[in-house]
């Protein structure tokens, strides 16, 4: 059955919009052109990739910023690409304003051999969990993190188990016999 | 009252028994539990001393938060590695006699956490008495359960049930947490390479 394009016209999926950069991003662009390696626009949400370099300076700019105030970070979280993937780790940073109501998505990529990126504890208080979570599970090394051990795995745990590679159930079978 | 005078006309001055069987009736009549409350599970253990189920009747509804004044470890739900050396701890500091009853199918087996994350049955890590099946069970499922309990504590003999802790409660050395640090030691731990795709013996065994 032929399709139509004007009935494809009525329900569009926002992912595949090519979504106009935001006014915020373009700011951003215009103010500081060497943060922003990459932007990503799918599903209404906003990403900005951003050099692991420049993370620290990035955030605690967008959290001042007048016309961004991301006075709360709502999350940090790990994720791994997969083993055979260079870069293989990223770090989400998820921002909100209290006050104007909008969001973004900050995102730093890692190599597998260096995967060392600055904390932000120094901008946000909160992050000091979250980072220590995204260490406990992917391993990503926070440089400058005030107490960076684990937070939710036990502390005699060996390895990442969030990574792609760590088998689903462990290595060794628990048994205090 | 009349019964006293009933018994007192009705009884001897003294009674010959077995020393076993009275001191394990006098056990198996209030078997004390220690809540392991640890998921769902433990929703229906609560249920079970409901004025509907009534775990009173078998003498087993004083649930203790001290494992000092505790008969029984009720371990109801399931059992992360981070909780394991915590229940091994409080097991042994159970005073004999002490009995395990396992609860649903997660401390049993672990149930459908068949991760890394979860023990693979709470046996693993304490000497159980009783399983009950189930996800999770009822109510009278537990009672029974405690029943069936009370029955193998009839079978046993005071020789066996000394106070001293038994073999493998004074083998078992409960890992307990590492002292706080600045984070230089999981830092260098994270540093070592690990060869991640060497399948564990774990992983050998459930393969074959």
């Amino acid at each position: 059955m032929a399709s139509e394009p004007e009935n494809n016209e009525t329900t569009p999926i926002p992912s595949l919009e090519a979504a106009a950069p935001s006014p915020l991003v373009a700011a951003l662009q215009r103010e500081h052109p060497e943060w922003i390696a990459d932007v990503i626009a799918a599903f209404g949400e906003i990403t900005i990739v951003v050099p692991r370099e420049h993370i620290v300076a990035a955030c605690s700019f967008l959290k001042t910023w007048p016309e961004s105030r991301f006075d709360f970070l709502s999350d940090i979280c790990g994720a791994d690409r997969g083993v055979e993937e260079d870069p293989r780790f990223e770090v989400n940073y998820h921002l909100f304003s209290t006050t104007k109501h909008h969001r973004l998505r900050l995102k730093v990529v890692l190599s597998e051999e260096d995967p060392h990126v600055p904390t932000v504890t120094g901008v946000w208080r909160t992050a000091n969990w979250h980072e220590r979570e995204t260490f406990d599970l992917f391993g990503v090394i926070f440089d400058g993190h005030p107490d960076l051990r684990r937070i939710l795995l036990p502390d005699d745990w060996q390895g990442h188990a969030l990574r792609k590679d760590f088998p689903l159930r462990g290595y060794e079978p628990y048994s205090l016999k | 009252m009349g019964l006293e005078n009933i018994i007192a006309e009705a009884l001897p001055e003294v009674l010959t028994t077995r020393l076993d069987s009275l001191i394990n009736w006098a056990r198996k009549s209030s078997l004390w539990p220690a809540t392991f409350g640890l998921a769902c599970c433990a929703i229906e253990m609560m249920n079970s001393t409901s004025s509907r189920n009534d775990l009173a009747r078998f003498g087993s509804e004083v649930f203790r938060a001290s494992p000092r004044q505790a008969d029984v470890m009720i371990v109801s739900g399931r059992v992360s590695r981070k909780m394991a050396p915590v229940l091994r701890r409080i097991y042994d500091q159970m005073p004999e006699p002490k009995w395990v009853i396992s609860m649903g199918a997660c401390a049993t087996s672990g149930g459908v956490f068949d991760n890394y994350a979860i023990v693979q049955g709470v046996d693993k890590i304490v000497p159980v008495d009783v399983y009950i099946p189930g996800c999770p069970p009822r109510p009278e499922m537990l009672i029974h359960a405690v029943m069936m309990l009370q029955e193998k504590v009839m079978k046993e003999s005071v020789r066996d049930r000394k106070d001293v802790p038994e073999e493998e409660a004074r083998e078992a050395v409960p890992p307990g947490t590492l002292p706080v640090t600045d984070g230089s030691a999981v830092l260098k731990e994270a540093l070592q390479s690990r060869p991640y795709t060497i399948a564990s013996r774990h992983e050998r065994r459930r393969s074959s």
